[in-house]
Order: C-alpha cells, then structure tokens, then sequence
C-alpha cells in the first residue's frame, strides 16, 4: 500500500469488430501515454501536473476523441471540453465550447490556476485563452478525415433509426449496413459509427495527493453548444483525498448518475474500497446508461471498471502492477 | 402525508440593515410566487411544471438575480443559465450562456425533452431556443440600474484590489466579497413534492456580478446547484465555485442514502462542509418533509407544506 499509482483511458465503448491493427494503434498509444505519466512521477512531478501532462498527450495524437481527432458536431466543426481537479482541496477548473485551442485541459488547469472560476465555456474561454498566450490553432486542425467519414455515417444512421425506414442496401453505403447489423448501440448510435467519447488520466502521486483529468470532443453529430460530462465536476471528472476519479461513455447517464462523485461518495460514506466502489457504481448507478470509469487512491491503488463493450485503458502502480487493454 | 414546495431567491452576506424599500419588494416576490406554486400544486400538476412555473415568476421579477434583474459580466452583458431535474425519472435539463430568452428554465425544460442532450450552451442554446419558438427579446430586458450599479461598485472595488495587491491572480483571494454585500446574491431555485412522492428542481441565475464573460457557475452543473432523485429535490445558491467543489445538491441526497440520516440532517452535514458563507440551499424529501439551511448572512426564501404550514424569511428563524 501507498506509493505511486496511474490509470489512462481512450474511451468506453468500443466495436467489437474493429480491426486487430487500430486496437494495437491504440494500445501502443495507451502504453507511450502510461509510460510519460510513471517517468513524470518518477521525477516526483505532483499528480496534478503528471494527470495535465498525460491527457495532453492523449489530446495531441490524433487516435482518440480529444484535442486532434475530436469527433465532430452536426455543423462538421469541432467543439471540444476538459475538465480538471486536484485532489488536496478539491480545486478544479473546467472548459467548454474550445474550438481553436490546442489542449484544452491546460486551458482548464489555467481556469483554476488563474482565475477566480472554475468553469468558462465558448466565446469567454477562447477569450481567456488569448489572454494567457496558450497555444492556438484553426478548427480545421483537429479535424480528421476517419471522423468527416464517420459524421457522414452517423448522420445516415441517424436518420434511419429516428424514422424507423428499413434501408434498402443498394442506396446505404457498407459501413452503415454494417452498422445496423450490430444491434450495439451506445447515446443512438450503433457502435461502429459512435467515437468512444473521451481521454482521461488518473494519477496519485507518492505523497498520496490524487488527481484527475478528462478531456473529450464529446458526442459525434452533437447538437452545436451540447455539453456533455466531461467538463462537469461530479459528473465526468472528480478528485478529493481518498481518491481520483474519470468517466466516459454515454455523457447524458454519466451526469444524471454524477458517476465520478458516486465513487468518492460510496468509499467515504459507505467505507468501501477502491475496487468495491468502482464495481458498485457501474452495477448499480447506471441504470440503462452505458459507462466506464477509471480510479485510484491515496493509498495507491488504482481501478477500472466498465458496462460497455470495452474500454481503452491502462494502468500501473509503483509496486510494478502494469496492464494495458481493449477488453 | 401531502405536498410540500420551497422557494428561494438567493443566499448571501444580505445585511441585517437591508432596507425597507430593497427588502420589501423582494418579500412580496416570494409571498407571490409561492402562492402560484401552491395554487399549482392544489390543481394537482406534476411537480416538475410547478417548479418550471415558479422559477418563470422568480425569472420575470427584476428583484432577484435570475431573468429580469440578473447579475451583469465583467462587459456589462446578460449570461444567464438554469437546470431542472426530475427525481423519479432523473431525467434533467441545462442552459448557459442564455443572452435574450425570457426564460431561461423553459429552454432547460426543452432541453431535457426535446433533444437526445442535458446541456446546451451560448450560441448553440440561443439557436435551439429560437428554432422552438420561445419568447426571446433584446439583452436590454434583463439589465436593471441597480445590476449596473452593482458592476460599477464591483469593477471599482476590484480595481482597489488590483492597485494593492500583486501578483493579481495569486493574492486576491478566490472568495473576495464584493463592496456591496448585497451583490452577494446569488439565483433562485424552487423544489417541490407532491403527494405521491414525485419530486422535482428547478434553479435559475444571472451568475456572479462582474463575472468573466463565459464563466458558468454551479447552477446548471447537475449535482452542484440542482439535483432529485427518489429522496429528495435539491436548489443550492452562493458562491458557484464553492458549490460546485462541494458537489453540494447531490451530497444531500448522498448523504441521506448513504448515511440513512434525515433530510434536515444531511442538508446541514453538507452545509457545514462548504467554506462559511459561500451557500444555502433549499429541499424536499419524497415524505413531505423541508428543509432551507443557509451559512451566509442570510437567504431569500419561502415554503409552504400542505397541512397549512407557510413562512417567508430572510435571515436566521426559529424553524429553520
């Protein structure tokens, strides 16, 4: 017990036929990520700074639905949100409605270093950025060509479920034939159109201090404006001293069960433990919602749990536990 | 057993020497709003249109700081937002950055059923609120001399802050109070339990006097300022950042569960945690039962109970 732990994710929900070589991509990328967080805390970076410096990561390569790579709203733009919390006096900060920041949950660690807010959103926060001189890039930079393609079949796939028409398979492309040959479906979508919807990095540090980040381009074909959990403490994002907490999946269930304080609150009100608390909330919090979380404590633990097909993630603590998986 | 409704028009440093002509108006306010919800819940609607329809009142009335009468940013502008919640379904509704709908918590209420979304934002909410065909008016609706007033004593006082202290951000202190205490206020909010047990919330604010623009508060951040459930139905008020840190609505209801304590008791455990002077908040439980606890100066607020019971106060009262 104690000593240093950390958990990254790539997001829950995953297509049970996606292609052997992206789950490597993406393992690779979990495991470059993992190992940027353990050199950090190895040179006794605090939790706070190792969780930004990870997700940072995770939003600059474009693989998942962050920063680069962020799934696209229903306008083809993309609207991308953080959030952020340090542990010791639960300080936090949070960003919603970026369009041309590079990483966003600096933008959020800047909200609550340098501002007496915790939450600014669109035009305000994109002001704000300016302000503080962070790196600034045009929307056009975090928009890949897999998620123009994948915007074209969520829109189809929409369309189709909303008004209940059976396709004729000559004017669908493949992929949503395919799609609706997966009775999977996660927020509407069958799963091999849905982008898993976040990243997020836990980490506690070896004086026990937790923290957690998550950042996410959120739902693919959102409504412009949507928020979702990722940038609400308590929903997709929680840290006090017993523990680090970040979500993802369907964003509307994760708020409506405030999944990342669930985990916080069982462990502090009900005396489970890490693992216990996890498992507890994803059996019994979610109703029909769809999630995954990952965690860690002040004593140096860390856990995962998942309702979904999958989830992208992986951990390691300093007693050398180390594991990297899809599902 | 019966219904039971709670309404509130922001908690504060409100001084004990409030007078007459800013105290009044804002009695009346409540004493009028808490006879529609009671009228509304007696006609037998679903909790969830008694909230909506409270807060509109609240919202309409220029003395609180919601709709008409809402606190300005740092540019002298309107961001208004809100959130309702339903507690046997959970089901829930958000808005920020709201700059010319009369009624925020109507554009709340669209959200949860009108979209596959919770939460909607700035531009994406004020298209969404036209495309539904809800009363949007100039921004100049919502702004009052008193709003600007307080802005203007509010820049001033940080100016003061900013010739003294340095570095500017690292010093001042995150909670500083403004010069006038009365711009403490903080939202309005009304929760409500009719006599099968449904509950339901509903808050609504303008935000924080000399706010960056862009900034949200707790109020639409489900389980800081809002949040029912099976047990009971929640409206915060205060300082947001606080409330949001303290994730303060959904601990009640953690709290009670978790604890198995009483609503009265779990409201206070979690009042007592946040920073003193930073929040209040209202709620019902599913058994008819209210509580209105409060750790600043004092809290605009009114309840009524089916059995007869009523109350309007402001500071500290002997059934709190």
């Amino acid at each position: 017990m104690g000593g240093w732990a950390i958990a990254v994710h790539g997001g829950a929900g995953v297509d049970p036929n996606l292609p052997k070589e992206r789950q490597e991509e993406a393992k690779r990328l979990l495991t470059r990520c993992l190992d940027i967080g353990i050199s950090a805390l190895r040179s006794n970076l605090p939790a706070i700074d190792v969780v930004e410096l990870v997700v940072r990561e995770l939003e600059t390569d474009p693989l998942f639905n962050s920063g680069r790579g962020s799934a696209l709203t229903e306008k083809g733009t993309v609207e991308m949100e953080a959030s952020i919390m340090d542990g010791p006096k639960r300080r936090c900060g949070a960003v919603s409605g970026l369009t041309t920041v590079k990483n966003p949950v600096s933008l959020a660690r800047l909200v609550m270093d340098k501002t007496p807010h915790s939450y600014l959103a669109f035009a305000g926060a994109e002001e704000f950025a300016r302000t503080q001189g962070v790196e600034l890039v045009d929307n056009g930079y975090f928009i890949t060509e897999d998620n123009v393609g994948m915007l074209k079949l969520a829109k189809e796939a929409n369309s189709i479920l909303f008004d209940y028409r059976v396709p004729t398979l000559g004017t669908c492309c493949i992929g949503v034939g395919a799609a609706l040959e997966s009775p999977i479906q996660m927020n509407g979508l069958p799963i091999s159109v849905y982008a898993p919807e976040t990243v997020g990095c836990v980490v506690v540090d070896k004086e026990g201090r937790c923290a957690a980040a998550t950042s996410t381009g959120g739902l693919m074909n959102k409504m412009n404006g949507r928020i979702g959990d990722s940038p609400l403490i308590g929903s997709g994002t929680y840290a006090c001293e017993l523990v680090g907490v970040s979500c993802t999946g369907e964003g509307e269930a994760i708020i409506r069960s405030t999944l990342a304080r669930e985990v916080a609150a069982v462990m502090e009100y009900k005396g489970l433990n890490l693992q216990e608390a996890v498992d507890n909330v994803i059996k019994y919090r979610l109703d029909e919602g769809k999630a995954g979380v990952i965690a860690v404590s002040k004593n140096g633990e860390v856990a995962c749990g998942f309702n979904t097909t999958g989830m992208f993630r992986g951990c390691a603590t300093e007693d050398g536990f180390r594991e990297v998986g899809v599902w | 057993m019966g219904w039971a409704i709670a309404i509130h028009g922001g908690a504060g440093d409100i001084p004990l020497s409030l007078p007459p002509e800013k105290r009044l108006p804002r009695e009346a306010g409540l004493r009028r709003c808490l006879e529609v919800g009671i009228a509304a819940l007696k006609a037998r609607n679903h909790p969830l249109d008694v909230v909506e329809l409270v807060v509109r009142e609240l919202e309409n009335h220029p003395n609180f700081n919601a709709g008409k009468g809402s606190v300005l940013t740092t540019s002298g502008t309107v961001e208004m937002e809100a959130s309702i919640m339903d507690g046997k379904t959970m089901k829930c509704g958000a808005v920020s950055g709201v700059s010319t709908v009369v009624n925020a918590i109507s554009l709340a209420r669209l959200v949860m059923e009108k979209t596959p979304h919770i939460y909607l934002a700035f531009d994406g909410a004020e298209a969404f609120a036209r495309e539904q065909g809800l009363e949007t008016v100039e921004m100049s609706h919502f702004i009052t001399p008193e709003n600007i007033e307080r802005l203007k004593q509010a820049q001033e006082a940080d100016r003061v802050q900013i010739d003294y202290t340095q570095p500017i951000q690292k010093e001042t202190p995150k909670d500083a109070a403004v010069a006038d205490g009365d711009s403490q206020i903080g939202t309005v909010g009304c929760v409500a339990v009719d006599n099968e047990g449904n509950l339901a919330t509903a808050t609504s604010t303008g935000g924080l006097v000399n706010k960056m623009v862009g900034r949200i508060g707790d109020t639409p951040v489900i389980g800081a300022g809002t949040y029912a459930n099976h047990l009971c139905a929640v409206s915060a008020t205060g300082r947001g950042e606080a409330i949001i840190r303290g994730t303060v609505a959904r601990d009640v209801a953690a709290v009670m569960e978790f604890k198995g304590i009483s609503l009265k008791e779990a409201a206070a455990y979690v009042i007592d945690r946040v920073p003193p002077g930073t929040a209040g908040l209202i709620t019902v439980s599913s058994t008819g039962e209210i509580t209105m606890p409060f750790n600043t100066t004092g809290m605009f607020r009114a309840c009524a109970t089916e059995d007869g019971y009523s109350e309007i106060a402001i500071w500290d009262s002997p059934s709190k």
